[in-house]
């Protein structure tokens, strides 16, 4: 009895003090991490989504609350005026969380293109997605914001045979940016 | 002398990758190039050290029954500032190293040096132990990594090395170029201690 409680009460002495040194190590770290990936993973992709803007992407971004969930806004200016925004949403796809970027041409309603910024498919089947192959396939796509949802793009984006699960996740979190983009416009159209 | 010497033995007679033929999946897996190696060997000296020291300054209060439950968690952790600290200081390698940073955890040099060195021995011995394998990892990572780089993509840590008309053999920095070129290395380190010893 007295042995198990021993064991008992080290275990959860080391447990505990790693635990607290980690959560602080983690707060340290938070600030540049979230740096890092603005500037090597989200960067080049919103870079690639509001090709044409004049201004510094990653300097111009805010965080908005929509619904009640913050979402991360990029927005791309062209001589001052803001002409297109990009955020980020998630799709579940065969591996798991598919986040895509998709960018919007505010003024015309009108994607500006979409970039996979992280994902866990298969590579070489899955992994297709990410490709410009498919990618490109978004650029310039009309939106009908009054259709029911499955009817907003005026095109329909075949599948990548053989990446079908993936392909659907990308739909998805397209889905998800479109329901939110209704949501920016009416916010937006509302504080100005 | 003594202390020198458990530093210098991961050097050479007990060479992790090498002599105790130990931890081989990172060696195969992040030698595409010399830059991954050296960076996963950077990694892994920082954890074996620190998880050296505190398992050898934890020895006399760690009961047995619960030791290698208590080595993950300090390695476990350990491991996590490591990849903090690359995701927030060097993400290039981070990228490139990807899943086998949190994969240290179960490297076994790391919990086989607590187990076997750290939790009978001092504090000192035991920082030298981790320093001195943890070196004897990097090296071999660096040298296998650099090995494949300058045959597989004609480069040494990004620069070109090789003549303009090299054509890179890619092979070697695919899976199957790192299980050969260790093959390779093992038997050379083999016969050239072989000709030592006689």
């Amino acid at each position: 009895m007295k042995e198990a409680a021993h064991m008992i009460v080290v275990l959860v002495i080391i447990c505990t003090v790693c635990g607290v040194a980690l959560s602080g190590f983690r707060e340290m770290t938070a600030e540049r991490i979230e740096n890092q990936v603005l500037m090597n993973v989200q960067g080049p992709r919103v870079n690639k989504v509001l090709e044409g803007s004049q201004n510094d992407l990653i300097a111009d971004r805010k965080v908005i609350k929509i619904d009640g969930q913050e979402v991360l806004l990029f927005m791309g200016k062209k001589d001052g005026k803001p002409w297109a925004i990009a955020y980020e949403t998630l799709g579940k796809g065969f591996g798991g969380d598919l986040k895509v970027m998709v960018g919007y041409d505010i003024e015309n309603d009108k994607l500006t293109g979409i970039q996979i910024v992280s994902h866990k498919e298969t590579p070489g089947v899955g992994s297709k997605v990410t490709e410009d192959q498919f990618t490109q396939r978004f650029k310039g796509i009309e939106i009908d914001l009054k259709a029911e949802p499955e009817k907003r793009l005026s095109k329909k984006i075949d599948a990548i045979s053989g990446a079908t699960y993936s392909s659907q996740g990308v739909y998805e979190a397209i889905g998800k940016s479109l329901q939110l983009y209704m949501a920016i416009k009416k916010q937006d159209l509302s504080t100005k | 002398m003594k202390l020198l010497r458990t530093f210098t033995k991961g050097l050479w007679e007990e060479l992790p990758p090498f002599r105790l033929v130990l931890g081989l999946c990172p060696v195969l897996a992040v030698t595409k190039s010399a830059e991954t190696g050296l960076g996963m060997g950077l990694a892994v000296i920082f954890v074996l050290t620190c998880s050296n020291v505190l398992v050898s300054c934890l020895r006399n209060v760690i009961p047995r029954k619960v030791r290698i439950a208590s080595y993950i968690v300090i390695i476990a952790s350990f491991v996590v500032m490591v990849e903090l600290a690359s995701q927030a200081f060097f993400y290039k390698i981070y990228e490139s190293l990807g899943i086998f940073i949190p994969l240290i955890v179960v490297n076994c040099i790391i919990l086989g040096r607590a187990e076997a060195f750290a939790s009978r021995n001092g504090i000192i011995p035991s920082a030298l132990d981790g320093l001195g394998i943890g070196l004897g990892f990097t090296m071999s990572l660096t040298v296998l990594g650099a090995i494949r780089e300058i045959l597989g993509a004609g480069t040494l840590f990004g620069t070109q090395v090789m003549w303009s008309s090299f054509r890179p053999f890619t092979f070697m920095v695919e899976a199957p170029g790192a299980f050969i070129s260790l093959g390779v290395l093992l038997a050379l380190m083999n016969a050239f201690s072989k000709t030592q010893q006689s």
